[in-house]
Protein backbone atom coordinates (compact mmCIF):
# COMPACT_ATOMS: atom_id res chain seq x y z
CA UNK A 1 0.00 0.00 0.00
CA UNK A 2 1.36 3.26 -0.83
CA UNK A 3 2.53 5.67 1.32
CA UNK A 4 -0.08 8.39 2.21
CA UNK A 5 1.47 11.37 1.53
CA UNK A 6 0.05 14.73 1.96
CA UNK A 7 1.35 18.03 -0.58
CA UNK A 8 1.59 21.13 0.37
CA UNK A 9 1.52 23.55 -2.65
CA UNK A 10 2.07 27.32 -2.52
CA UNK A 11 3.88 28.41 -5.63
CA UNK A 12 1.72 29.25 -8.20
CA UNK A 13 1.68 30.22 -11.52
CA UNK A 14 5.44 29.33 -12.23
CA UNK A 15 6.30 28.45 -15.59
CA UNK A 16 2.66 27.24 -16.53
CA UNK A 17 2.87 29.22 -19.56
CA UNK A 18 6.21 27.04 -21.11
CA UNK A 19 4.27 23.61 -19.31
CA UNK A 20 0.89 23.88 -20.25
CA UNK A 21 0.25 23.42 -16.99
CA UNK A 22 1.51 23.16 -12.78
CA UNK A 23 4.44 21.01 -12.78
CA UNK A 24 3.57 19.88 -9.49
CA UNK A 25 -0.37 19.10 -10.22
CA UNK A 26 0.77 17.09 -13.05
CA UNK A 27 3.64 15.13 -10.84
CA UNK A 28 0.94 14.21 -8.75
CA UNK A 29 -1.25 13.25 -11.30
CA UNK A 30 1.73 11.17 -13.54
CA UNK A 31 2.61 9.73 -9.82
CA UNK A 32 -0.99 8.60 -8.86
CA UNK A 33 -1.02 6.76 -11.62
CA UNK A 34 1.44 4.89 -10.72
CA UNK A 35 0.17 3.72 -7.68
CA UNK A 36 1.02 6.65 -5.19
CA UNK A 37 -1.77 8.14 -2.79
CA UNK A 38 -1.83 11.94 -2.67
CA UNK A 39 -3.63 14.35 -0.82
CA UNK A 40 -3.56 18.16 -2.39
CA UNK A 41 -3.10 21.41 -0.08
CA UNK A 42 -3.49 24.70 -2.10
CA UNK A 43 -2.23 27.68 0.32
CA UNK A 44 -0.84 31.05 0.14
CA UNK A 45 -1.20 32.00 -4.11
CA UNK A 46 -2.06 28.58 -4.93
CA UNK A 47 -5.77 28.90 -3.56
CA UNK A 48 -6.42 30.81 -7.13
CA UNK A 49 -5.85 27.49 -8.68
CA UNK A 50 -9.27 26.69 -7.95
CA UNK A 51 -11.20 29.72 -9.14
CA UNK A 52 -13.45 28.81 -11.53
CA UNK A 53 -13.57 30.07 -15.11
CA UNK A 54 -9.57 31.28 -15.76
CA UNK A 55 -7.89 31.15 -18.22
CA UNK A 56 -5.17 33.15 -20.12
CA UNK A 57 -4.59 33.83 -24.41
CA UNK A 58 -2.12 31.85 -25.58
CA UNK A 59 1.27 33.37 -25.84
CA UNK A 60 2.46 34.31 -29.75
CA UNK A 61 5.55 35.29 -30.99
CA UNK A 62 5.36 36.88 -34.59
CA UNK A 63 3.84 33.72 -36.82
CA UNK A 64 4.06 31.01 -33.56
CA UNK A 65 1.43 30.84 -31.59
CA UNK A 66 0.56 28.74 -28.78
CA UNK A 67 -2.64 26.73 -28.81
CA UNK A 68 -2.98 24.79 -26.01
CA UNK A 69 -2.64 27.64 -23.09
CA UNK A 70 -2.86 26.41 -18.87
CA UNK A 71 -6.43 25.60 -17.28
CA UNK A 72 -5.66 25.54 -13.69
CA UNK A 73 -9.16 24.97 -13.26
CA UNK A 74 -9.80 22.41 -15.40
CA UNK A 75 -6.81 21.01 -13.93
CA UNK A 76 -7.74 21.04 -11.12
CA UNK A 77 -11.16 19.48 -11.45
CA UNK A 78 -9.04 16.74 -13.56
CA UNK A 79 -7.21 15.82 -10.15
CA UNK A 80 -10.56 16.15 -7.85
CA UNK A 81 -12.75 13.63 -10.19
CA UNK A 82 -10.33 11.95 -12.34
CA UNK A 83 -7.36 11.21 -10.54
CA UNK A 84 -9.63 11.27 -6.80
CA UNK A 85 -7.08 13.25 -5.28
CA UNK A 86 -8.32 15.17 -2.86
CA UNK A 87 -7.99 18.94 -2.81
CA UNK A 88 -8.09 21.46 0.48
CA UNK A 89 -8.04 24.96 0.19
CA UNK A 90 -6.90 27.16 3.21
CA UNK A 91 -9.81 29.59 3.68
CA UNK A 92 -7.67 31.87 5.61
CA UNK A 93 -6.02 32.30 2.49
CA UNK A 94 -8.42 32.82 0.38
CA UNK A 95 -10.42 35.53 2.67
CA UNK A 96 -7.12 37.31 2.47
CA UNK A 97 -7.45 37.52 -1.25
CA UNK A 98 -11.49 38.06 -1.38
CA UNK A 99 -11.88 35.19 -2.94
CA UNK A 100 -15.52 33.67 -2.04
CA UNK A 101 -16.15 29.85 -1.64
CA UNK A 102 -18.97 30.49 -4.67
CA UNK A 103 -16.32 31.29 -7.29
CA UNK A 104 -14.47 27.79 -6.42
CA UNK A 105 -14.62 24.77 -8.64
CA UNK A 106 -16.86 21.99 -7.27
CA UNK A 107 -15.11 19.17 -5.40
CA UNK A 108 -12.26 21.22 -3.49
CA UNK A 109 -12.61 21.45 -0.08
CA UNK A 110 -11.96 24.23 2.79
CA UNK A 111 -10.02 23.66 5.45
CA UNK A 112 -8.43 26.18 7.94
CA UNK A 113 -4.93 26.98 9.36
CA UNK A 114 -5.59 25.11 12.60
CA UNK A 115 -7.00 22.36 11.49
CA UNK A 116 -3.98 21.68 9.14
CA UNK A 117 -2.14 19.46 11.82
CA UNK A 118 -4.74 17.34 12.17
CA UNK A 119 -4.49 16.67 8.31
CA UNK A 120 -0.87 16.02 8.69
CA UNK A 121 -1.23 13.22 11.45
CA UNK A 122 -3.49 11.37 8.85
CA UNK A 123 -0.57 11.38 6.55
CA UNK A 124 3.03 9.79 6.43
CA UNK A 125 4.54 12.18 4.46
CA UNK A 126 4.25 15.98 4.25
CA UNK A 127 6.10 17.75 1.08
CA UNK A 128 5.62 21.44 0.74
CA UNK A 129 6.00 23.01 -2.98
CA UNK B 1 12.68 59.04 -36.71
CA UNK B 2 15.53 57.15 -36.32
CA UNK B 3 15.17 52.95 -35.74
CA UNK B 4 15.17 52.08 -31.85
CA UNK B 5 17.16 49.70 -30.54
CA UNK B 6 16.05 48.17 -27.28
CA UNK B 7 18.47 45.52 -25.16
CA UNK B 8 16.75 42.89 -22.80
CA UNK B 9 18.55 40.82 -20.56
CA UNK B 10 17.15 37.23 -19.80
CA UNK B 11 18.45 34.80 -17.02
CA UNK B 12 15.79 32.27 -16.80
CA UNK B 13 16.02 28.73 -17.77
CA UNK B 14 13.29 27.59 -19.92
CA UNK B 15 10.33 26.28 -18.66
CA UNK B 16 10.85 27.44 -15.34
CA UNK B 17 9.12 30.40 -14.24
CA UNK B 18 6.76 32.86 -15.94
CA UNK B 19 9.54 35.63 -16.70
CA UNK B 20 10.44 34.06 -20.20
CA UNK B 21 6.64 34.76 -21.17
CA UNK B 22 6.63 38.15 -20.29
CA UNK B 23 9.82 38.71 -22.08
CA UNK B 24 8.32 37.03 -25.33
CA UNK B 25 5.45 39.29 -25.16
CA UNK B 26 7.84 42.47 -24.92
CA UNK B 27 9.90 40.78 -27.79
CA UNK B 28 7.08 40.21 -29.99
CA UNK B 29 5.14 43.86 -29.89
CA UNK B 30 8.77 45.26 -30.02
CA UNK B 31 9.72 43.35 -33.08
CA UNK B 32 6.18 43.90 -34.34
CA UNK B 33 6.84 47.83 -34.48
CA UNK B 34 9.75 47.29 -36.18
CA UNK B 35 12.14 47.96 -33.51
CA UNK B 36 15.98 47.04 -33.62
CA UNK B 37 16.74 44.14 -30.62
CA UNK B 38 19.51 43.12 -28.87
CA UNK B 39 19.16 39.92 -26.53
CA UNK B 40 21.78 38.82 -24.24
CA UNK B 41 20.99 35.32 -23.05
CA UNK B 42 22.74 34.97 -20.00
CA UNK B 43 22.81 31.59 -17.41
CA UNK B 44 19.93 29.70 -17.72
CA UNK B 45 18.57 31.91 -20.66
CA UNK B 46 21.45 30.49 -22.93
CA UNK B 47 19.44 27.57 -23.28
CA UNK B 48 16.35 29.27 -24.73
CA UNK B 49 17.76 29.12 -28.38
CA UNK B 50 19.42 24.95 -27.84
CA UNK B 51 18.37 23.64 -31.26
CA UNK B 52 17.29 19.99 -29.37
CA UNK B 53 14.33 21.13 -27.27
CA UNK B 54 11.56 18.50 -28.33
CA UNK B 55 7.87 18.87 -27.79
CA UNK B 56 6.21 15.91 -25.86
CA UNK B 57 3.12 14.19 -25.81
CA UNK B 58 1.22 14.83 -22.52
CA UNK B 59 0.09 12.11 -21.09
CA UNK B 60 -2.00 13.53 -17.77
CA UNK B 61 -3.34 15.70 -20.21
CA UNK B 62 -4.61 12.66 -22.88
CA UNK B 63 -2.97 14.30 -25.42
CA UNK B 64 -0.30 13.14 -28.17
CA UNK B 65 2.47 15.21 -29.32
CA UNK B 66 0.34 16.63 -32.31
CA UNK B 67 -3.03 17.82 -30.35
CA UNK B 68 -0.32 18.89 -27.12
CA UNK B 69 1.38 21.30 -29.18
CA UNK B 70 3.86 21.70 -26.90
CA UNK B 71 5.84 25.21 -27.33
CA UNK B 72 9.44 24.97 -27.09
CA UNK B 73 11.20 28.26 -26.89
CA UNK B 74 13.66 27.67 -29.91
CA UNK B 75 10.14 28.28 -31.65
CA UNK B 76 9.89 31.62 -29.90
CA UNK B 77 13.01 32.47 -30.81
CA UNK B 78 13.19 31.64 -33.91
CA UNK B 79 9.79 33.40 -34.70
CA UNK B 80 11.05 36.63 -33.36
CA UNK B 81 13.81 36.34 -35.92
CA UNK B 82 11.28 36.04 -38.77
CA UNK B 83 9.13 38.50 -37.16
CA UNK B 84 11.74 41.30 -36.86
CA UNK B 85 13.20 40.87 -39.69
CA UNK B 86 9.22 40.66 -41.68
CA UNK B 87 8.86 44.53 -39.93
CA UNK B 88 12.34 46.03 -40.77
CA UNK B 89 14.12 45.54 -37.78
CA UNK B 90 17.01 43.15 -36.68
CA UNK B 91 17.64 40.94 -33.75
CA UNK B 92 21.06 40.49 -32.33
CA UNK B 93 20.74 37.29 -29.79
CA UNK B 94 23.38 36.64 -27.97
CA UNK B 95 24.12 33.51 -25.72
CA UNK B 96 26.41 33.85 -23.54
CA UNK B 97 29.74 31.43 -24.46
CA UNK B 98 30.53 30.24 -20.84
CA UNK B 99 27.02 29.66 -19.94
CA UNK B 100 26.04 27.63 -23.22
CA UNK B 101 29.11 25.69 -22.29
CA UNK B 102 29.06 24.58 -18.98
CA UNK B 103 25.10 23.07 -19.63
CA UNK B 104 26.06 21.37 -22.76
CA UNK B 105 23.77 23.79 -24.73
CA UNK B 106 26.00 25.20 -27.72
CA UNK B 107 24.03 24.44 -30.80
CA UNK B 108 21.89 27.43 -31.70
CA UNK B 109 18.98 28.20 -33.61
CA UNK B 110 20.45 29.92 -36.75
CA UNK B 111 20.84 33.47 -36.48
CA UNK B 112 21.66 33.38 -33.04
CA UNK B 113 25.11 33.57 -31.96
CA UNK B 114 27.82 32.81 -29.25
CA UNK B 115 28.98 35.90 -27.23
CA UNK B 116 29.84 37.23 -24.33
CA UNK B 117 29.77 39.87 -21.49
CA UNK B 118 31.78 42.29 -23.96
CA UNK B 119 28.92 42.12 -26.44
CA UNK B 120 26.26 42.86 -23.14
CA UNK B 121 28.16 45.84 -22.35
CA UNK B 122 28.40 46.55 -26.41
CA UNK B 123 24.52 46.63 -26.68
CA UNK B 124 24.31 48.92 -23.66
CA UNK B 125 26.32 51.54 -24.87
CA UNK B 126 24.27 51.28 -28.52
CA UNK B 127 20.71 50.75 -27.19
CA UNK B 128 17.87 53.38 -26.58
CA UNK B 129 16.93 51.52 -23.22
CA UNK B 130 17.71 48.38 -21.11
CA UNK B 131 15.76 46.26 -19.59
CA UNK B 132 16.94 43.33 -17.63
CA UNK B 133 14.93 40.34 -16.44
CA UNK B 134 16.55 38.62 -13.80
CA UNK B 135 16.10 35.85 -12.12
CA UNK B 136 14.43 36.19 -8.65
Amino acid sequence: MAKKTLNIVESAYRAVMEEQDDTIMWLLAAMQGAGAEHTVVLRGNAVNYAVAGQGVPGLTVGEWKQTQAPKMDRDLVDLIEKRKIPVYIVEEDLAERGIERGELVPGVKLVSRTALPGLFAEHVLVSHW
Amino acid sequence: MSRKTLTFALMDPPYESENLTTAFRLLDVAARRGYNLNVFAYEGASGLAFTRQAPHPNPVHGKDVAEENHPTTKDQVAALLVEAQKNGGKVDWVNCGMCVDERGVNEFVPGTRRGSPADFHAFTEASDNVLVIPTK
